[in-house]
Formats: C-alpha cells, sequence, structure tokens
C-alpha cells in the first residue's frame, strides 16, 4: 500500500539529486539537467496530492492543470536556456562553468 | 495739532523724509537736502511748540507686541519734562546741522546716501528720546547705530572709515549685550518694560537690593556703549572717519548723549540702588580723567575734540552718579551739546578751508584767514574749558561740585580735569589759529561759505548764554549741593586760568612740532592695543581651536567614521560576486534551505 | 502488482536520476535523463493522472531531450576531464543537500496527515482529458492564453539569441 509519504518522499530524492547535480557537476549542460530533474521531482509531488486530495470523487484537476503549465513553461525555459549556452559557448569556446566568471567585481 | 499727535509727527517725518530720499534722492541733490532739512525744521518747531505746552493728560499707546499677562510691549510716546527738553536740543542741533552740510557736502560723494542717512538718524534718535518702554527704546537705539554705521561709513571706499563703522557697531554691541540683559532682569522681577510701571514697582524691587543693583549696573552697560565711556570709548575717536557734520551730530551732541538720556529717564530706579550709583560715578569719573589725558597729546583736529566728548560725557555720566536729580547732568548735556557742536562744525569749517587736511601740525595761522570760524571757536573754548560767565561755567562746575561733596575722590579727579580741558582745548586753538602757517595748505586756507558759517554763529550765541541762570531756569531745576567746600569756588576759575596760562607758554609762539610728548598719552594709554591683541590672540585663539575641534572631531567622528565603515562594509561584501554560478547557486540553495529549517522546526 | 510497479518505476527513476548526475559522458547524460522522464512518467500512470504522464513523455522526453542531444552535437562536447576534485565545493554541496534531505524526511514521515492512503474514485475509468480540458478552458483560459504568449516570445528569443554575428 502506497501512502502519499512514498511518492513525496521519491519527490524529494529525486529533487535532492536534482540539486545535487546542479551544485556538484562542472559542465553547464548537466547543471541543466539537474534543473529539470528537479522541476520534474515538483511535478510529481504536484501530482501526487492531486490524487491523494480527490474532489467530488476525481482527482483535483487544478493541480494537474498546474502541472500542465508547468512542463510548458520548462520546455520554453530549455529552449531559451540553451540557446544562452550555445551563445556563450560561441564567445567563450568552454561549458566549464570555473570558467565562466567575469560577471564579478 | 495737540500735543497728544505732536510727538508722532516729530517722530516719523525724518523716517518719511528718508525713505522718500532713498527712493528719489538719487534724481536730484537739492531733492534730498531740502527734504532732509524740511524734516528737522518740521521737527524744530514742532518741538519748540511742544516745549511751551503743558504735559498731556493722557498718552497715545498701542499694544505692539501682546503676550497677555506675561509681556505687553507698547510702542508710545512719552512727553515730559525731560523728552521736551531732549526735543528741542536734537531737532534745533540737527536742524543747524543740516544746513551746515550744505555747504560741507557739496562737493562730496555720496550726497542722497548721506542725507538719508541722517534722516534715518533723526528718526532712531527722536525714538529713544520719545519712548516709552525700555523695549521701544532698545529697538531704536540699535537704529541709531545703525544709522551711525552707515554714517561713519560712508566713505566706504577707505579702508579706515569701513573699519570705523565696523568697530562702532560691534563695541556698542558689546554694550547693548548688557544692556539687554539689564532689561530681562528688571522685566523678570517687575512683569513689565514700561517706564512709568517700573517706577511703580521700586518699592518691589527695593526689597531685593542686590538683583536690583545687578540689574541697574547691567542697563548702565548700554551706556558705557553707547556714550563711550572707559572700557568701550574706543570706537569714538575713529567715528571721526565720516563726515564732519556727522561727528558734530552724531558723536557730540546727541547719540553719544543717548546714553545720559537713558539714565536720565531711569533715575527714579537708578535712585534706589545707591551702589549702582557709585559704580556709575566711578566708571564716569575715571573716563573723564584719562580721555583728558589722552586729549592732550593727540594730533588731529577731530580726535583732540573726540576725546574731549569723551571726558565731557564721562562728567555727564559722574553727574548721574553724585547729584540729587537727574537734571544737573541734562543741564551740562544741553550746553555740552551747543558747545561741542559748534567746536566740531568750526573744525569742519577749518578742515575744508584746508582741503580736508586734518594734522594741526600742518595748519597754523589761520587766524587771519578764517576770523569768523575763529571767532567762533574761541566762544566755544571758553564755554568747553569753563571760562566764568559762560554756559560751561555754570553746567560742569555744578556736577564738580556735586561730586566733591558726595565722591570726593572722583571730585577732585574732575577739578583736575578741568584744568586739563583747558589745556587741551586752548592748545588746539593756538596751534591751529596762532602762529605762522605750516604748510602749503594753511597758506592758501579760505573762510567757509556763508551757509556754513550761519550754523556757526547760531550754536555760539547758546554756547555763551545757555548756562546763566535765568536761561537755565526755563528748561532745568537744578540745585547745588549743602555745604560745598568754598575753596571750589576760587579753585575752579583758578585752574581754568592755569591751564590757558600753561598752553599759552608751551603753544604760542611759533612751534613746528608739539615740545611735550608724553608716549602712554599719545597712544591712548595702550587701550587699544590692549584690544587689539585681546581680539588676535584670545579671540583668534579660541576660533582656532574650535575650527581644529569641528575639522578633526566633529567632522571626523560625524564624516569620516561612517564613511569608512560603509567603505569597510562595501569591501567586505564585494567578495560574495565572484562570478562563480555555482557558488551563487549554492548560497541560493543553503539560504533556501535554512529557510526551510526556520520554518518548519522554529 | 500496483504497489509493484510504483516502486519498479520509482527505483528506475531515482537511479537514472543518480546517473545524471554522475556520468562524465554528457550523451550518457542524456540518456539517463530520458530512462528517468519515461520512469516518471510511469509512475504518472500509477497515480492516474494519464493525460499527463503522455505529456510528460510527449514534450520532455520528445522535445526537451531532443534539444538536450542536438545541442550536445552542435557543441560537440566530449568527456569531461577529470579536475582536481575541490573539496570544499563538494562539503558544501553535500551539505546543502543533505540538509534539504534530513529536513523532507523528518516531516514526510512524522505528520500525519501523509499517511494516508489512496482514496478510491468513483470511476475507475475517469476521462482525464476531457476534465483536464474542462478545467483548463473554463478555469484557466487566461493563464493557457498567456502561456501562448509566453511561448512566442521564448521563440523570438532563442531565434535572436542564436543569431551567429552579422560581419
Amino acid at each position: 500500500m502506497t501512502t502519499l509519504a512514498n511518492y513525496l518522499l521519491v519527490s524529494g530524492l529525486l529533487f535532492s539529486i536534482g540539486m545535487a547535480g546542479v551544485l556538484l557537476r562542472r559542465s553547464i549542460l548537466i547543471i541543466f539537467m539537474g534543473l529539470e530533474l528537479m522541476l520534474n521531482a515538483a511535478n510529481l509531488s504536484l501530482v501526487a496530492f492531486s490524487r491523494f486530495h480527490p474532489v467530488n470523487g476525481l482527482p483535483n484537476y487544478n493541480a494537474q492543470v498546474l502541472v500542465f503549465f508547468i512542463i510548458t513553461v520548462a520546455a520554453a525555459e530549455v529552449a531559451v536556456g540553451l540557446a544562452i549556452i550555445v551563445a556563450l559557448y560561441r564567445a567563450k569556446r568552454t561549458t566549464h562553468v570555473e570558467d565562466l566568471d567575469t560577471l564579478k567585481f | 495739532m495737540s500735543t497728544l499727535t505732536a510727538p508722532w509727527i516729530i517722530l516719523f517725518t525724518p523716517l518719511a523724509a528718508a525713505v522718500l530720499i532713498l527712493f528719489f534722492g538719487r534724481l536730484s541733490k537739492p531733492l534730498s537736502s531740502s527734504l532732509a532739512i524740511a524734516s528737522a525744521l518740521v521737527g524744530c518747531v514742532l518741538s519748540w511748540w511742544l516745549f511751551l505746552q503743558p504735559d498731556p493728560a493722557g498718552a497715545i499707546r498701542f499694544y505692539w507686541l501682546d503676550f497677555g499677562s506675561m509681556l505687553r510691549v507698547p510702542f508710545g510716546m512719552t512727553v515730559d519734562h525731560l523728552s521736551k527738553v531732549m526735543l528741542v536740543v536734537v531737532t534745533t542741533i540737527a536742524t543747524l546741522v543740516f544746513t551746515y552740510s550744505l555747504g560741507y557736502m557739496k562737493t562730496e560723494e555720496g550726497y542722497w546716501r548721506y542725507f538719508a542717512g541722517l534722516a534715518l538718524f533723526l528718526f532712531s534718535m527722536l525714538g529713544i528720546v520719545l519712548a516709552d518702554n525700555f523695549v521701544m527704546m532698545f529697538i531704536f537705539w540699535e537704529l541709531v547705530g545703525l544709522s551711525s554705521y552707515i554714517l561713519i561709513g560712508h566713505y566706504y571706499s577707505k579702508d579706515s572709515a569701513a573699519d570705523a563703522g565696523k568697530q562702532a557697531f560691534i563695541v556698542n554691541r558689546v554694550g547693548d549685550f548688557g544692556f539687554l540683559l539689564g532689561i530681562l532682569f528688571l522685566w523678570a522681577a517687575t512683569g513689565t518694560v514700561v517706564f512709568t510701571e517700573l517706577t511703580k514697582a521700586i518699592p518691589l524691587l527695593k526689597e531685593t537690593p542686590v538683583y536690583l543693583t545687578i540689574a541697574c549696573v547691567l542697563v548702565f552697560c548700554g551706556t558705557i556703549g553707547k556714550s563711550a565711556q572707559l572700557p568701550l570709548h574706543v570706537w569714538l575717536p575713529n567715528s571721526m572717519e565720516g563726515p564732519t557734520p556727522v561727528s558734530s551730530l552724531l558723536h557730540a551732541a546727541t547719540m553719544v548723549a543717548a546714553g545720559v538720556y537713558m539714565l536720565a529717564r531711569i533715575f527714579p530706579i537708578l535712585e534706589a540702588a545707591p551702589d549702582a550709583l557709585t559704580v556709575i560715578a566711578w566708571i564716569g569719573g575715571l573716563t573723564c580723567f584719562a580721555a583728558a589725558l589722552m586729549a592732550t597729546q593727540q594730533n588731529d583736529i577731530k580726535r583732540i575734540l573726540a576725546y574731549s566728548t569723551i571726558s565731557q560725557l564721562g562728567y555727564m555720566v559722574l553727574g548721574i552718579g553724585v547729584a540729587k536729580t537727574a537734571d544737573v547732568p541734562m543741564f551740562h548735556l544741553f550746553t555740552h551739546a551747543c558747545f561741542k557742536c559748534l567746536l566740531f562744525l568750526c573744525a569742519g569749517s577749518v578742515i575744508v578751508g584746508m582741503h580736508h587736511e586734518q594734522d594741526i601740525w600742518k595748519m597754523g595761522g589761520l587766524k587771519n584767514k578764517m576770523p569768523i570760524t575763529f571767532l567762533a571757536m574761541w566762544a566755544g573754548a571758553l564755554a568747553l574749558s569753563g571760562c566764568p560767565g559762560f554756559s560751561g561755567y555754570f553746567s560742569k562746575d555744578l556736577i564738580i561740585e556735586w561730586a566733591v561733596v558726595n565722591q570726593p575722590f572722583l571730585g577732585w579727579l574732575a577739578v583736575a580735569t578741568a584744568g586739563l580741558t583747558a589745556f587741551y582745548t586752548f592748545r588746539l586753538i593756538f596751534v591751529v589759529f596762532l602762529g605762522g602757517p605750516r604748510g602749503s595748505h594753511a597758506m592758501q586756507a579760505h573762510e567757509s561759505p556763508l551757509v556754513m558759517l550761519i550754523p556757526l554763529i547760531c550754536l555760539a550765541i547758546p554756547s555763551i548764554l545757555a548756562g546763566w541762570p535765568p536761561i537755565q531756569k526755563i528748561f532745568f531745576h537744578v540745585g547745588e549741593p549743602p555745604s560745598v567746600p568754598h575753596l571750589l569756588h576760587i579753585l575752579l576759575p583758578a585752574l581754568f586760568l592755569a591751564g590757558l596760562g600753561g598752553a599759552v607758554l608751551l603753544y604760542c609762539r611759533k612751534v613746528e612740532k608739539d615740545p611735550v610728548y608724553i608716549p602712554l598719552f599719545a597712544n591712548r594709554l595702550y587701550i587699544d592695543d590692549a584690544y587689539g591683541w585681546l581680539v588676535k590672540n584670545v579671540q583668534d585663539g579660541g576660533a582656532l581651536a574650535l575650527s581644529w575641534t569641528d575639522r578633526w572631531i566633529v567632522d571626523g567622528l560625524v564624516v569620516q567614521v561612517p564613511r569608512i565603515a560603509t567603505w569597510a562594509c562595501g569591501f567586505v561584501l564585494r567578495f560574495l560576486q565572484i562570478g562563480n554560478i555555482q557558488a551563487y547557486a549554492f548560497f541560493f540553495g543553503a539560504g533556501a534551505v535554512g529557510l526551510l529549517y526556520f520554518l518548519l522546526f522554529r | 502488482m500496483q504497489l509493484a510497479l510504483f516502486w519498479v518505476f520509482a527505483i528506475l527513476m531515482l537511479m537514472s536520476g543518480l546517473g545524471v548526475v554522475f556520468f562524465r559522458n554528457p550523451v550518457s547524460s542524456a540518456m539517463s535523463l530520458v530512462m528517468a522522464f519515461v520512469a516518471l512518467a510511469a509512475v504518472f500512470v500509477t497515480l492516474d493522472a494519464f493525460f499527463i504522464a503522455v505529456v510528460q513523455v510527449m514534450v520532455y522526453a520528445g522535445a526537451v531531450l531532443v534539444l538536450f542531444l542536438f545541442i550536445i552535437m552542435l557543441l560537440d562536447l566530449r568527456a569531461e576531464a577529470r579536475r582536481p576534485v575541490n573539496l570544499l565545493a563538494w562539503a558544501g554541496g553535500g551539505l546543502v543537500v543533505s540538509g534539504f534531505l534530513a529536513a523532507l524526511v523528518k516531516v514526510v514521515v512524522s505528520d500525519p496527515a501523509f499517511q494516508i492512503a489512496k482514496p478510491a474514485l468513483s470511476n475507475p475509468q475517469i476521462n482525464d482529458v476531457a476534465m483536464i480540458g474542462l478545467a483548463l478552458f473554463h478555469n484557466f483560459n487566461l493563464p493557457f492564453q498567456i502561456i501562448g504568449v509566453l511561448l512566442l516570445a521564448a521563440t523570438v528569443g532563442v531565434v535572436v539569441l542564436s543569431k551567429k554575428e552579422l560581419k
């Protein structure tokens, strides 16, 4: 019997894995992938809440609409982010995050 | 025309003239002078008319500042015997001096400025005379100081004139500080500033004699400043930088006498504090003697007369301190105004004739070239030195008698001063008019025009006659003190002759420079140098110390410390902007997790 | 059965996530990411969110990941060289992650509100496409339109950003 706690735990673990990726990897593309993982973890917890707190015998579809929006926005964000990475690569010839440090004092 | 409205007209006509001259004077010279002379003449005629009327019963008074029972400052006129006499003196002399100025200032610069200043001065002086309360008098007191500043600095392009104006104003301010404190003391004790009400409150004041004495001495400080008594006399000789008619009107006859007039006005209050009267007498006596000493060694014709004025003012202040009624020093004020003004106008006549040369050792032999001036000067000199029969004899010797009776040391000091007065006065006449010409200016000297001579003659008459008992009784009610030493009646004329003789011996022959040289007197008892030292070292030193404090302590604390603190904070926080994305992400994550903990587990 | 399926796909998803983070070759990371997305879609199915599961596969696995792979190929990324391990960074990152995880575990395990079982649905065969469509176009029409504008803006932005410098 799966409980809400299970789903939330899984979601949390996924989120942590994504955050670890953001904080610890050096390639900017991998960092971006970690970001996507975090977004997906949030989506999972939203859907879990939607299913476990139904309204009139049906899942709470407002949450699922939100998930829909999140997916859409995440897609747009990925597109723009990757375009930025491409432009950055053209300027700097590197994707190593430690070399991208000119915005400092 | 009633006695209630006449004072208002007398007071405000000169102000109207001053305003009109200010706006329209530059258009035509005759306009400025005629407006000024007309206002003085109106005042003169009305003052004489007012003098002959009985005192008005009521008073026109409106309350200018009204703070309820705490303080009510009225603006009103006081018309009693004292102010009527003073009005006559001020307006008559003003009219004569204004007329004289027509001739004196004909070729001088700033013609309309001069007459506007004189009209303003007349307004202010009349305000002092007519004021019925301390605050109004103080306001006009300051206005008189302002007019004096404007007129002394008339030739403003000359540094010495500008500095003299500043010195006059500032030294007067020092005295006025004490004056204002005295007014506040009296107001605090009685709740009023009106003279008549203060007089009624004297029994109340007498209950705290120390307080009353201090208040009276503080009020007297105003006189020390305005009437050039001993510590604060330094401005009067320097005020001679102004045009000579100004010196004669302001710094001989009227403005400097305002101090004495004020003391006469509050004489009932002073009488209730005998210690204050002692202080006043001492300062007056010492001033009179010291100034006479200084006058014997001066070489500028106007400065001799200036020190003489200080000395005679000392007599008047001494008179306030020793006499039974205020009419005794006021009598001397009256005669002094006539003969000192006459002497100054004669000096002005000489100066104009000498093409504005003022050193007496460059003059000489003028008696043939300026006969009328010579004769008028003799009249004034005889009056000043107390020649029996002339006005000065009656008034000055009355004060000396009272002083000898009530304050013997000061009295005999005043007696000695009488001899010195005769000496330096005749020194002046002999060096200037007798002997031979000592320079080219002296050889080409000429008599002054009629417009300047007529006031001289007009003033010579009262200089001679004003002291005679029949005339004196019209204006003043004076009495001799009881038990005057008979010695005095012989000693005073003898000293007059001794002074005259001494001057004849030393100066009647042909001398090129002063045979007597006493550095102490010539350098004015080094008092000016003392003030200079004081300002330079004490005041400037204090200013330097304060400036140092401001720059290093205040500025350092208030400005530098925040500056350094801000810079330090900025310096530290800059290290967070390192450009490393993952570092930023780390801070972000750490902050979020921290917030989470804070929200969950608080 | 459902329980086993949930755990299988959950473990798969987590393993793939770890793979994303720890593979050195970017293409391997991308493949792990695909695996994670698909496993997540399966977990969605166990939650009766069929439409969302399909959208997840279509958009994420179908579009986002393709984009990732294109960029990897465009930039010609090789396997990352081993750089010396920055102990401080690893410590910091590890601290943040473990802190978060600890907080989450504590909350989820202790709060009884989270220990509920899956409530029953009125109709086991729900038409959730229609329901989502109804909710979307009835209640959330304005945000829907705005999302359209957002996508347009994103497109324009991407085109502008990827232009080569005009010589």
